[in-house]
Protein backbone atom coordinates (compact mmCIF):
# COMPACT_ATOMS: atom_id res chain seq x y z
CA UNK A 1 0.00 0.00 0.00
CA UNK A 2 2.49 2.32 0.59
CA UNK A 3 4.82 3.25 -1.80
CA UNK A 4 8.52 4.91 -1.36
CA UNK A 5 8.71 8.55 -1.93
CA UNK A 6 12.02 9.35 -2.91
CA UNK A 7 12.88 12.71 -0.69
CA UNK A 8 12.53 15.10 -3.74
CA UNK A 9 8.78 14.60 -4.73
CA UNK A 10 7.91 15.20 -0.66
CA UNK A 11 4.10 16.58 -1.08
CA UNK A 12 3.64 20.24 -0.21
CA UNK A 13 -0.14 20.16 0.04
CA UNK A 14 -1.06 17.43 2.44
CA UNK A 15 -4.79 17.32 3.52
CA UNK A 16 -5.23 14.80 6.68
CA UNK A 17 -8.62 13.09 7.28
CA UNK A 18 -8.67 10.82 10.17
CA UNK A 19 -8.07 12.24 13.75
CA UNK A 20 -4.87 9.68 14.28
CA UNK A 21 -3.57 10.62 10.73
CA UNK A 22 -3.77 14.07 11.72
CA UNK A 23 -1.82 13.73 15.43
CA UNK A 24 1.19 12.02 13.61
CA UNK A 25 0.66 14.24 10.54
CA UNK A 26 1.03 17.42 12.84
CA UNK A 27 3.76 15.60 14.77
CA UNK A 28 5.95 15.16 11.17
CA UNK A 29 5.08 17.71 8.99
CA UNK A 30 7.38 20.40 7.98
CA UNK A 31 6.05 24.23 8.00
CA UNK A 32 3.20 24.71 5.89
CA UNK A 33 3.45 21.26 4.62
CA UNK A 34 0.13 20.12 6.07
CA UNK A 35 -2.42 22.36 5.25
CA UNK A 36 -5.68 20.46 6.86
CA UNK A 37 -6.74 18.35 9.36
CA UNK A 38 -9.93 16.57 10.38
CA UNK A 39 -12.59 18.49 12.25
CA UNK A 40 -12.41 15.88 15.19
CA UNK A 41 -8.72 17.10 15.97
CA UNK A 42 -10.10 20.51 17.36
CA UNK A 43 -11.84 18.49 19.24
CA UNK A 44 -10.60 19.06 23.43
CA UNK A 45 -12.75 15.44 24.11
CA UNK A 46 -11.19 13.41 21.39
CA UNK A 47 -8.22 15.01 20.52
CA UNK A 48 -5.21 15.27 22.99
CA UNK A 49 -3.50 18.18 20.31
CA UNK A 50 -6.77 20.38 20.00
CA UNK A 51 -5.03 23.39 20.81
CA UNK A 52 -2.33 22.47 17.77
CA UNK A 53 -4.91 21.85 15.12
CA UNK A 54 -6.56 25.27 15.18
CA UNK A 55 -3.57 26.17 13.29
CA UNK A 56 -4.87 24.23 10.45
CA UNK A 57 -8.30 24.57 8.52
CA UNK A 58 -10.83 21.95 9.14
CA UNK A 59 -12.02 19.02 7.04
CA UNK A 60 -14.76 17.05 7.53
CA UNK A 61 -14.19 14.26 5.57
CA UNK A 62 -15.99 14.86 2.05
CA UNK A 63 -14.75 14.96 -1.17
CA UNK A 64 -15.99 18.18 -2.41
CA UNK A 65 -14.14 20.41 -0.06
CA UNK A 66 -10.64 18.24 0.06
CA UNK A 67 -10.57 18.39 -3.52
CA UNK A 68 -11.02 22.34 -3.41
CA UNK A 69 -8.00 22.77 -1.16
CA UNK A 70 -6.02 21.31 -4.45
CA UNK A 71 -4.10 18.35 -2.04
CA UNK A 72 -1.19 16.15 -3.57
CA UNK A 73 -1.08 14.23 -0.77
CA UNK A 74 -4.36 13.21 0.85
CA UNK A 75 -3.92 10.71 4.17
CA UNK A 76 -7.12 8.99 5.42
CA UNK A 77 -8.33 6.55 8.19
CA UNK A 78 -9.01 2.69 7.12
CA UNK A 79 -13.00 3.55 8.02
CA UNK A 80 -13.01 6.80 6.11
CA UNK A 81 -15.92 6.50 3.93
CA UNK A 82 -15.36 4.29 0.59
CA UNK A 83 -16.69 6.75 -2.03
CA UNK A 84 -15.00 10.11 -0.78
CA UNK A 85 -11.65 7.95 -1.11
CA UNK A 86 -12.83 6.16 -4.75
CA UNK A 87 -13.77 9.60 -5.67
CA UNK A 88 -10.74 11.46 -4.80
CA UNK A 89 -8.46 8.95 -6.58
CA UNK A 90 -10.46 9.40 -9.67
CA UNK A 91 -9.83 12.91 -9.55
CA UNK A 92 -6.37 12.32 -9.40
CA UNK A 93 -5.33 12.67 -5.67
CA UNK A 94 -3.17 10.80 -4.15
CA UNK A 95 -4.49 8.96 -1.38
CA UNK A 96 -2.76 7.13 1.18
CA UNK A 97 -4.91 4.56 3.91
CA UNK A 98 -3.43 3.59 7.47
CA UNK A 99 -5.21 1.20 9.64
CA UNK A 100 -5.64 1.93 12.97
CA UNK A 101 -2.22 1.36 15.22
CA UNK A 102 -3.50 -1.17 18.67
CA UNK A 103 0.20 -2.06 19.73
CA UNK A 104 3.40 -0.56 20.11
CA UNK A 105 4.80 -2.41 16.94
CA UNK A 106 1.81 -0.57 15.30
CA UNK A 107 2.45 2.77 16.25
CA UNK A 108 6.16 2.47 15.79
CA UNK A 109 5.38 1.14 12.06
CA UNK A 110 3.17 4.28 11.51
CA UNK A 111 5.53 6.65 13.24
CA UNK A 112 7.87 5.57 9.86
CA UNK A 113 4.84 5.27 7.90
CA UNK A 114 3.65 8.75 8.25
CA UNK A 115 7.48 10.02 8.02
CA UNK A 116 7.81 8.53 4.62
CA UNK A 117 4.72 9.54 3.22
CA UNK A 118 5.79 13.72 4.27
CA UNK A 119 9.24 12.86 3.30
CA UNK A 120 10.35 13.82 6.70
CA UNK A 121 11.98 10.66 7.09
CA UNK A 122 14.43 12.40 9.96
CA UNK A 123 12.02 13.77 11.82
CA UNK A 124 10.12 10.36 12.07
CA UNK A 125 13.27 8.62 13.48
CA UNK A 126 14.02 11.50 15.94
CA UNK A 127 10.20 10.97 17.30
CA UNK A 128 11.16 7.25 17.17
CA UNK A 129 14.12 7.40 19.28
CA UNK A 130 12.09 9.85 21.96
CA UNK A 131 8.64 7.71 22.11
CA UNK A 132 11.46 4.31 22.73
CA UNK A 133 12.94 6.68 25.22
CA UNK A 134 9.77 7.46 27.10
CA UNK A 135 8.57 3.85 27.03
CA UNK A 136 11.14 1.97 28.66
CA UNK A 137 10.70 4.57 31.13
CA UNK A 138 7.18 3.84 31.09
CA UNK A 139 7.24 0.74 30.99
CA UNK A 140 6.26 -1.24 34.51
CA UNK A 141 7.20 -4.78 34.69
CA UNK A 142 5.50 -4.98 38.41
CA UNK A 143 2.34 -6.29 38.66
CA UNK A 144 0.38 -3.19 39.58
CA UNK A 145 -3.82 -5.06 39.92
CA UNK A 146 -6.59 -6.35 37.97
CA UNK A 147 -8.50 -3.99 35.76
CA UNK A 148 -11.73 -4.36 34.81
CA UNK A 149 -12.09 -1.87 31.12
CA UNK A 150 -15.85 -0.90 30.90
CA UNK A 151 -17.56 1.54 28.44
CA UNK A 152 -21.31 2.37 27.65
CA UNK A 153 -23.38 -0.66 27.15
CA UNK A 154 -21.48 -3.27 29.24
CA UNK A 155 -18.37 -2.98 26.15
CA UNK A 156 -14.80 -3.83 26.84
CA UNK A 157 -11.43 -4.06 25.71
CA UNK A 158 -9.02 -7.34 25.26
CA UNK A 159 -5.29 -7.61 24.91
CA UNK A 160 -5.61 -7.17 21.26
CA UNK A 161 -7.00 -3.32 21.72
CA UNK A 162 -5.02 0.02 22.28
CA UNK A 163 -6.78 0.16 25.56
CA UNK A 164 -5.42 -3.29 26.18
CA UNK A 165 -1.97 -2.08 25.42
CA UNK A 166 -1.93 1.14 27.22
CA UNK A 167 -2.74 -1.36 30.64
CA UNK A 168 -0.37 -3.87 29.68
CA UNK A 169 2.53 -1.24 29.44
CA UNK A 170 1.15 0.15 32.33
CA UNK A 171 1.75 -3.10 34.32
CA UNK A 172 -2.06 -3.83 34.86
CA UNK A 173 -3.96 -7.33 33.92
CA UNK A 174 -6.61 -6.37 31.99
CA UNK A 175 -9.49 -8.93 33.66
CA UNK A 176 -10.90 -9.53 30.08
CA UNK A 177 -7.95 -12.42 29.68
CA UNK A 178 -10.18 -14.09 32.41
CA UNK A 179 -12.90 -14.77 29.85
CA UNK A 180 -10.40 -15.30 26.88
CA UNK A 181 -11.92 -11.50 25.45
CA UNK A 182 -9.12 -10.16 23.48
CA UNK A 183 -11.30 -8.03 21.18
CA UNK A 184 -13.77 -5.20 22.11
CA UNK A 185 -16.98 -6.74 22.56
CA UNK A 186 -19.46 -7.34 25.42
CA UNK A 187 -18.98 -8.12 28.81
CA UNK A 188 -22.23 -9.04 30.84
CA UNK A 189 -21.91 -7.24 34.11
CA UNK A 190 -21.82 -10.14 36.55
CA UNK A 191 -18.62 -11.43 35.32
CA UNK A 192 -16.87 -8.23 35.45
CA UNK A 193 -18.03 -8.41 39.02
CA UNK A 194 -16.79 -11.86 39.27
CA UNK A 195 -13.07 -11.16 38.01
CA UNK A 196 -12.90 -9.04 41.29
CA UNK A 197 -11.14 -6.53 39.72
CA UNK A 198 -9.14 -3.94 42.00
CA UNK A 199 -9.43 -0.61 39.95
CA UNK A 200 -12.36 0.31 37.16
CA UNK A 201 -11.51 2.34 33.97
CA UNK A 202 -14.41 3.17 32.34
CA UNK A 203 -15.52 5.32 29.12
CA UNK A 204 -15.50 9.36 29.22
CA UNK A 205 -19.47 10.28 29.14
CA UNK A 206 -20.97 12.35 26.99
CA UNK A 207 -22.76 15.33 27.30
CA UNK A 208 -26.65 14.98 27.69
CA UNK A 209 -27.95 11.83 28.94
CA UNK A 210 -28.04 8.14 28.39
CA UNK A 211 -29.30 4.63 29.35
CA UNK A 212 -26.21 3.28 27.66
CA UNK A 213 -23.77 5.47 30.02
CA UNK A 214 -25.96 4.93 32.98
CA UNK A 215 -24.72 1.21 33.23
CA UNK A 216 -21.50 3.11 34.59
CA UNK A 217 -23.22 3.87 37.80
CA UNK A 218 -24.19 0.32 38.45
CA UNK A 219 -23.93 0.50 42.47
CA UNK A 220 -22.53 -3.22 41.97
CA UNK A 221 -19.52 -1.86 40.08
CA UNK A 222 -18.76 1.41 42.82
CA UNK A 223 -19.10 -1.79 45.43
CA UNK A 224 -16.95 -4.44 43.79
CA UNK A 225 -14.05 -1.34 42.26
CA UNK A 226 -14.14 1.68 44.88
CA UNK A 227 -11.62 2.92 42.68
CA UNK A 228 -12.15 4.17 39.23
CA UNK A 229 -10.71 6.27 36.50
CA UNK A 230 -11.88 7.38 32.94
CA UNK A 231 -10.21 6.96 29.78
CA UNK A 232 -9.90 10.14 28.24
CA UNK A 233 -8.66 11.83 24.86
CA UNK A 234 -5.07 9.91 25.16
CA UNK A 235 -6.65 6.49 24.72
CA UNK A 236 -8.65 7.66 21.50
CA UNK A 237 -5.91 7.11 18.94
CA UNK A 238 -2.39 5.09 18.55
CA UNK A 239 -0.12 7.80 18.18
CA UNK A 240 2.84 9.03 20.78
CA UNK A 241 0.35 10.22 23.24
CA UNK A 242 -0.66 6.97 24.48
CA UNK A 243 2.22 7.45 26.63
CA UNK A 244 0.07 10.59 28.42
CA UNK A 245 -2.54 7.69 28.58
CA UNK A 246 0.09 5.04 30.40
CA UNK A 247 1.71 7.61 32.50
CA UNK A 248 -1.61 8.92 34.26
CA UNK A 249 -1.88 5.78 35.26
CA UNK A 250 0.79 5.51 37.24
CA UNK B 1 -61.32 -22.24 40.24
CA UNK B 2 -59.57 -22.78 43.29
CA UNK B 3 -56.82 -24.58 42.55
CA UNK B 4 -55.25 -22.09 40.03
CA UNK B 5 -53.86 -19.40 42.82
CA UNK B 6 -51.64 -21.90 44.35
CA UNK B 7 -50.13 -23.14 40.67
CA UNK B 8 -49.97 -19.60 39.76
CA UNK B 9 -48.09 -18.97 43.04
CA UNK B 10 -46.04 -22.13 43.01
CA UNK B 11 -45.08 -20.68 39.31
CA UNK B 12 -44.01 -17.30 39.89
CA UNK B 13 -42.01 -18.43 43.05
CA UNK B 14 -40.29 -21.41 41.03
CA UNK B 15 -39.60 -18.86 38.18
CA UNK B 16 -38.33 -16.53 40.61
CA UNK B 17 -35.88 -18.51 41.64
CA UNK B 18 -34.47 -19.36 38.26
CA UNK B 19 -33.67 -15.76 37.57
CA UNK B 20 -31.80 -15.52 40.30
CA UNK B 21 -30.02 -18.83 40.08
CA UNK B 22 -29.68 -18.14 35.92
CA UNK B 23 -26.76 -15.98 34.63
CA UNK B 24 -23.63 -15.68 33.04
CA UNK B 25 -21.63 -16.13 36.01
CA UNK B 26 -22.72 -19.99 36.17
CA UNK B 27 -23.09 -19.23 40.13
CA UNK B 28 -23.97 -22.53 41.74
CA UNK B 29 -27.79 -23.15 43.25
CA UNK B 30 -26.46 -23.30 46.99
CA UNK B 31 -23.69 -21.20 46.86
CA UNK B 32 -25.42 -18.19 45.32
CA UNK B 33 -28.80 -18.51 47.47
CA UNK B 34 -26.28 -18.40 50.83
CA UNK B 35 -24.23 -15.53 49.25
CA UNK B 36 -27.67 -13.78 48.72
CA UNK B 37 -29.22 -14.37 52.02
CA UNK B 38 -25.89 -14.14 54.08
CA UNK B 39 -23.75 -12.02 52.17
CA UNK B 40 -19.87 -12.75 52.86
CA UNK B 41 -16.53 -11.73 51.76
CA UNK B 42 -16.14 -11.52 47.86
CA UNK B 43 -17.98 -10.31 44.64
CA UNK B 44 -20.24 -13.54 44.36
CA UNK B 45 -22.61 -11.47 47.16
CA UNK B 46 -22.62 -8.26 45.02
CA UNK B 47 -23.59 -10.11 42.05
CA UNK B 48 -26.63 -12.07 43.73
CA UNK B 49 -27.69 -8.86 45.47
CA UNK B 50 -26.95 -6.00 43.48
CA UNK B 51 -27.36 -7.56 39.90
CA UNK B 52 -29.37 -10.74 40.00
CA UNK B 53 -32.29 -9.69 42.85
CA UNK B 54 -33.10 -6.58 41.45
CA UNK B 55 -33.57 -8.09 37.86
CA UNK B 56 -35.70 -10.88 39.64
CA UNK B 57 -37.69 -8.27 41.57
CA UNK B 58 -38.47 -6.14 38.36
CA UNK B 59 -39.51 -9.02 37.01
CA UNK B 60 -42.12 -10.00 38.76
CA UNK B 61 -43.12 -6.29 39.66
CA UNK B 62 -43.19 -5.19 36.28
CA UNK B 63 -44.96 -8.48 34.43
CA UNK B 64 -47.78 -8.39 37.72
CA UNK B 65 -48.34 -4.69 37.23
CA UNK B 66 -48.69 -5.16 33.32
CA UNK B 67 -51.09 -8.25 33.70
CA UNK B 68 -52.95 -6.44 35.97
CA UNK B 69 -53.23 -3.09 34.39
CA UNK B 70 -54.68 -5.45 31.13
CA UNK B 71 -56.96 -7.33 32.77
CA UNK B 72 -58.39 -3.80 34.56
CA UNK B 73 -58.51 -1.65 31.35
CA UNK B 74 -60.19 -4.32 29.61
CA UNK B 75 -63.03 -4.52 32.55
CA UNK B 76 -63.54 -1.18 32.38
CA UNK B 77 -63.72 -0.21 28.61
CA UNK B 78 -65.41 -3.79 28.36
CA UNK B 79 -63.35 -4.54 25.51
CA UNK B 80 -60.73 -7.67 25.31
CA UNK B 81 -58.31 -5.39 23.09
CA UNK B 82 -57.12 -3.07 26.01
CA UNK B 83 -53.53 -3.09 26.87
CA UNK B 84 -51.13 -0.58 27.89
CA UNK B 85 -48.51 -1.73 25.49
CA UNK B 86 -51.10 -1.33 22.26
CA UNK B 87 -53.48 1.36 23.27
CA UNK B 88 -50.17 3.70 23.67
CA UNK B 89 -50.10 4.18 27.28
CA UNK B 90 -46.41 2.39 27.74
CA UNK B 91 -45.96 4.94 25.10
CA UNK B 92 -46.63 8.05 26.54
CA UNK B 93 -44.99 6.52 29.79
CA UNK B 94 -41.74 6.23 27.76
CA UNK B 95 -42.15 9.47 26.17
CA UNK B 96 -42.11 11.65 29.72
CA UNK B 97 -39.04 9.13 31.38
CA UNK B 98 -37.03 9.88 27.88
CA UNK B 99 -38.18 13.64 28.47
CA UNK B 100 -37.29 13.35 32.18
CA UNK B 101 -33.76 11.99 31.80
CA UNK B 102 -32.85 14.21 27.95
CA UNK B 103 -34.12 17.14 29.70
CA UNK B 104 -31.61 17.08 32.95
CA UNK B 105 -34.97 17.07 35.40
CA UNK B 106 -34.49 13.14 36.52
CA UNK B 107 -30.99 14.73 37.42
CA UNK B 108 -32.88 16.95 40.23
CA UNK B 109 -34.06 14.50 41.79
CA UNK B 110 -34.71 10.66 41.80
CA UNK B 111 -38.36 10.48 41.73
CA UNK B 112 -38.91 13.08 38.99
CA UNK B 113 -38.10 10.24 36.26
CA UNK B 114 -41.04 7.70 37.49
CA UNK B 115 -43.11 11.13 37.91
CA UNK B 116 -42.70 11.97 34.64
CA UNK B 117 -43.33 8.59 33.29
CA UNK B 118 -46.58 8.24 34.77
CA UNK B 119 -47.57 11.35 34.18
CA UNK B 120 -47.39 10.19 30.29
CA UNK B 121 -48.91 7.41 30.70
CA UNK B 122 -51.91 9.17 32.85
CA UNK B 123 -51.93 11.30 29.92
CA UNK B 124 -52.43 8.46 27.52
CA UNK B 125 -54.64 6.34 28.95
CA UNK B 126 -57.14 9.65 29.99
CA UNK B 127 -56.64 10.63 25.76
CA UNK B 128 -57.95 6.54 25.57
CA UNK B 129 -60.64 6.98 27.49
CA UNK B 130 -61.66 10.33 26.29
CA UNK B 131 -62.03 8.85 22.52
CA UNK B 132 -62.63 5.53 23.17
CA UNK B 133 -64.38 5.27 26.69
CA UNK B 134 -66.99 2.83 27.73
CA UNK B 135 -69.37 3.39 24.58
CA UNK B 136 -66.97 3.39 22.00
CA UNK B 137 -66.48 -0.08 20.08
CA UNK B 138 -63.40 -2.21 19.09
CA UNK B 139 -62.61 -0.10 16.02
CA UNK B 140 -62.79 3.34 18.13
CA UNK B 141 -60.22 1.76 20.76
CA UNK B 142 -58.40 0.39 18.36
CA UNK B 143 -57.37 3.43 16.54
CA UNK B 144 -56.91 5.86 19.24
CA UNK B 145 -54.37 3.48 20.58
CA UNK B 146 -52.66 3.46 17.04
CA UNK B 147 -52.98 7.04 17.20
CA UNK B 148 -51.52 7.90 20.58
CA UNK B 149 -48.74 4.83 20.29
CA UNK B 150 -47.80 6.65 16.98
CA UNK B 151 -47.18 10.21 18.40
CA UNK B 152 -45.51 8.80 21.56
CA UNK B 153 -43.24 6.81 19.27
CA UNK B 154 -42.51 9.37 17.24
CA UNK B 155 -42.03 12.09 20.45
CA UNK B 156 -39.70 9.67 21.64
CA UNK B 157 -37.45 9.18 18.60
CA UNK B 158 -37.28 12.83 18.32
CA UNK B 159 -36.36 13.82 21.73
CA UNK B 160 -33.34 11.14 21.82
CA UNK B 161 -32.08 12.29 18.28
CA UNK B 162 -32.13 15.87 19.72
CA UNK B 163 -29.81 14.88 22.74
CA UNK B 164 -26.13 15.59 22.21
CA UNK B 165 -25.56 12.25 23.64
CA UNK B 166 -24.47 10.23 20.44
CA UNK B 167 -26.06 6.83 22.29
CA UNK B 168 -29.35 8.33 23.10
CA UNK B 169 -30.63 8.06 19.70
CA UNK B 170 -29.92 3.94 19.42
CA UNK B 171 -32.27 4.06 22.73
CA UNK B 172 -35.21 3.81 20.84
CA UNK B 173 -34.97 0.33 20.81
CA UNK B 174 -34.94 -0.14 24.65
CA UNK B 175 -37.94 2.19 25.22
CA UNK B 176 -40.05 0.49 22.45
CA UNK B 177 -39.15 -2.93 23.39
CA UNK B 178 -37.88 -2.94 27.12
CA UNK B 179 -35.52 -4.42 28.92
CA UNK B 180 -34.37 -5.99 32.85
CA UNK B 181 -31.18 -6.39 31.63
CA UNK B 182 -28.50 -4.42 34.35
CA UNK B 183 -31.02 -2.78 36.41
CA UNK B 184 -30.10 -1.72 40.16
CA UNK B 185 -31.96 -1.57 43.66
CA UNK B 186 -31.65 1.83 42.93
CA UNK B 187 -34.53 1.30 39.89
CA UNK B 188 -36.50 -1.04 42.17
CA UNK B 189 -36.95 1.72 45.05
CA UNK B 190 -38.13 4.03 42.10
CA UNK B 191 -40.52 1.77 40.79
CA UNK B 192 -42.25 -0.51 43.31
CA UNK B 193 -43.30 1.43 46.15
CA UNK B 194 -45.42 3.84 43.22
CA UNK B 195 -46.49 0.32 41.79
CA UNK B 196 -48.07 -0.89 44.80
CA UNK B 197 -50.13 2.07 45.58
CA UNK B 198 -51.20 1.23 42.13
CA UNK B 199 -52.27 -1.52 42.37
CA UNK B 200 -54.09 -1.35 45.94
CA UNK B 201 -56.14 1.71 43.90
CA UNK B 202 -57.04 -1.06 41.07
CA UNK B 203 -57.64 -3.90 43.76
CA UNK B 204 -60.40 -1.82 45.35
CA UNK B 205 -61.90 -0.70 41.85
CA UNK B 206 -62.54 -4.39 41.56
CA UNK B 207 -66.41 -4.52 42.99
CA UNK B 208 -67.15 -1.82 40.84
CA UNK B 209 -65.47 -3.37 38.09
CA UNK B 210 -67.54 -6.71 38.82
CA UNK B 211 -70.40 -4.00 38.69
CA UNK B 212 -69.85 -2.61 35.19
CA UNK B 213 -70.40 -6.35 33.61
CA UNK B 214 -73.93 -5.67 34.36
CA UNK B 215 -73.98 -2.99 32.33
CA UNK B 216 -73.59 0.69 33.10
CA UNK B 217 -77.32 1.48 34.38
CA UNK B 218 -77.14 -1.88 36.50
CA UNK B 219 -73.61 -0.43 37.91
CA UNK B 220 -75.26 3.11 38.81
CA UNK B 221 -77.74 0.87 40.49
CA UNK B 222 -75.59 -0.39 42.65
CA UNK B 223 -73.96 2.79 43.50
CA UNK B 224 -70.48 2.76 41.45
CA UNK B 225 -69.76 6.22 40.72
CA UNK B 226 -68.73 6.44 37.23
CA UNK B 227 -66.86 9.67 37.24
CA UNK B 228 -64.52 8.33 40.62
CA UNK B 229 -64.01 4.91 38.89
CA UNK B 230 -62.24 6.40 36.03
CA UNK B 231 -60.55 8.18 37.82
CA UNK B 232 -59.52 5.74 39.98
CA UNK B 233 -58.38 3.37 37.44
CA UNK B 234 -56.77 6.33 35.64
CA UNK B 235 -54.76 6.75 38.50
CA UNK B 236 -53.92 3.17 39.26
CA UNK B 237 -52.88 2.26 35.79
CA UNK B 238 -50.44 5.61 35.63
CA UNK B 239 -49.30 4.65 39.38
CA UNK B 240 -48.37 1.19 37.49
CA UNK B 241 -47.38 1.46 33.78
CA UNK B 242 -45.86 4.69 34.40
CA UNK B 243 -43.00 3.61 36.98
CA UNK B 244 -42.89 0.39 35.09
CA UNK B 245 -41.85 1.59 31.68
CA UNK B 246 -39.22 4.31 32.92
CA UNK B 247 -37.03 1.20 34.31
CA UNK B 248 -37.95 -1.45 31.78
CA UNK B 249 -39.13 0.48 28.71
CA UNK B 250 -42.56 -0.30 27.72
CA UNK B 251 -42.89 -4.10 27.01
CA UNK B 252 -46.09 -4.92 24.94
CA UNK B 253 -48.67 -7.54 24.80
CA UNK B 254 -48.48 -8.75 28.38
CA UNK B 255 -51.63 -7.54 29.51
CA UNK B 256 -53.62 -8.98 26.45
CA UNK B 257 -51.88 -12.53 26.69
CA UNK B 258 -52.21 -13.46 29.62
CA UNK B 259 -56.41 -11.78 30.82
CA UNK B 260 -56.93 -14.05 27.82
CA UNK B 261 -54.86 -17.48 28.83
CA UNK B 262 -57.12 -17.22 32.44
CA UNK B 263 -60.45 -15.44 31.73
CA UNK B 264 -61.52 -19.14 30.72
CA UNK B 265 -60.17 -20.86 33.82
CA UNK B 266 -61.31 -17.83 36.01
CA UNK B 267 -64.39 -16.69 34.24
CA UNK B 268 -64.75 -12.92 33.03
CA UNK B 269 -65.79 -11.94 36.85
CA UNK B 270 -62.58 -8.82 37.25
CA UNK B 271 -62.69 -9.08 40.81
CA UNK B 272 -61.21 -12.81 40.08
CA UNK B 273 -59.72 -12.24 37.18
CA UNK B 274 -57.43 -8.91 38.47
CA UNK B 275 -55.41 -10.62 40.87
CA UNK B 276 -54.72 -13.93 38.44
CA UNK B 277 -54.01 -11.72 35.76
CA UNK B 278 -51.38 -10.10 38.07
CA UNK B 279 -49.44 -13.99 39.12
CA UNK B 280 -49.68 -14.53 35.33
CA UNK B 281 -48.17 -11.39 34.16
CA UNK B 282 -45.14 -12.16 36.69
CA UNK B 283 -45.41 -15.42 35.02
CA UNK B 284 -44.68 -14.65 31.23
CA UNK B 285 -42.20 -11.57 31.91
CA UNK B 286 -40.40 -13.44 34.50
CA UNK B 287 -40.33 -16.43 31.86
CA UNK B 288 -39.67 -13.92 29.05
CA UNK B 289 -36.31 -12.55 30.92
CA UNK B 290 -35.12 -15.95 31.36
CA UNK B 291 -35.35 -16.83 27.93
CA UNK B 292 -33.34 -13.47 26.83
CA UNK B 293 -30.65 -14.60 28.94
CA UNK B 294 -30.84 -18.33 27.35
CA UNK B 295 -31.28 -17.37 23.84
CA UNK B 296 -28.34 -14.40 23.15
CA UNK B 297 -26.66 -14.17 27.06
CA UNK B 298 -24.68 -11.28 25.81
CA UNK B 299 -26.63 -9.44 23.58
CA UNK B 300 -29.56 -7.66 25.48
CA UNK B 301 -32.22 -9.41 23.36
CA UNK B 302 -35.63 -7.18 24.25
CA UNK B 303 -37.91 -8.19 26.61
CA UNK B 304 -40.71 -6.72 23.73
CA UNK B 305 -39.73 -9.52 21.31
CA UNK B 306 -40.57 -12.71 22.76
CA UNK B 307 -44.04 -10.76 24.62
CA UNK B 308 -44.72 -9.53 21.09
CA UNK B 309 -44.13 -12.91 19.26
CA UNK B 310 -46.70 -14.99 21.93
CA UNK B 311 -49.42 -12.00 21.83
CA UNK B 312 -48.83 -10.23 18.21
CA UNK B 313 -50.39 -13.81 16.80
CA UNK B 314 -53.39 -13.65 19.65
CA UNK B 315 -53.86 -9.79 18.73
CA UNK B 316 -54.47 -11.32 14.97
CA UNK B 317 -56.82 -14.34 16.01
CA UNK B 318 -59.03 -11.76 18.32
CA UNK B 319 -59.44 -9.43 15.50
CA UNK B 320 -60.28 -12.21 13.18
CA UNK B 321 -62.93 -13.17 15.70
CA UNK B 322 -63.93 -9.64 16.20
CA UNK B 323 -64.47 -9.42 12.47
CA UNK B 324 -66.26 -12.16 12.16
CA UNK B 325 -69.17 -10.40 14.65
CA UNK B 326 -68.45 -13.26 17.24
CA UNK B 327 -67.75 -11.86 20.96
CA UNK B 328 -64.57 -12.40 22.10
Amino acid sequence: MLIAVPAHAAPTRVVSMNLCTDQLAMMLAAPDQLISVSDLASDPRMSPMYRTALDFAANHGRAEEIYLMRPDLVVAGQFASGPTVTMLRRLGIRVEVMAPADSIADIRDQIGQMGALLGRETAAADLLTRFDARLSRLRDQTDRGRVALYYANGITSGRDTLAGTILAEAGFYNIAGDYGITTTTALPMELLVMADPDRLITGAKWPGQSRSEAVLDHPALAQVAPRSDVTDRDWVCGTPHVLDAIEALK
Amino acid sequence: MRPLFPLLIALVAMLFMASLLIGPAGIGALTGLKALILGGEGPLPIVMREIRLPRAILGVAVGAGLGLTGAALQGYLRNPLAEPGLIGVSGMAALGAVIAIQTGLALTAALMLPFAALTGAAVGVGLLMLLAGPRGGSVTLILAGVAISALAGAGTALVLNLSPNPYAANEIVFWLMGSLADRSMVHVMLALPLMVVGAVLIARSARALDALTLGEAAAAALGVSPGRLRIWLVTGVALIVGPATAVAGAVGFVGLVVPHVLRPLVGARPSVLLPASALGGAVLLLAADIAVRLILPERDLKLGVLTAIVGAPLFLHLIWKTRSGGRV
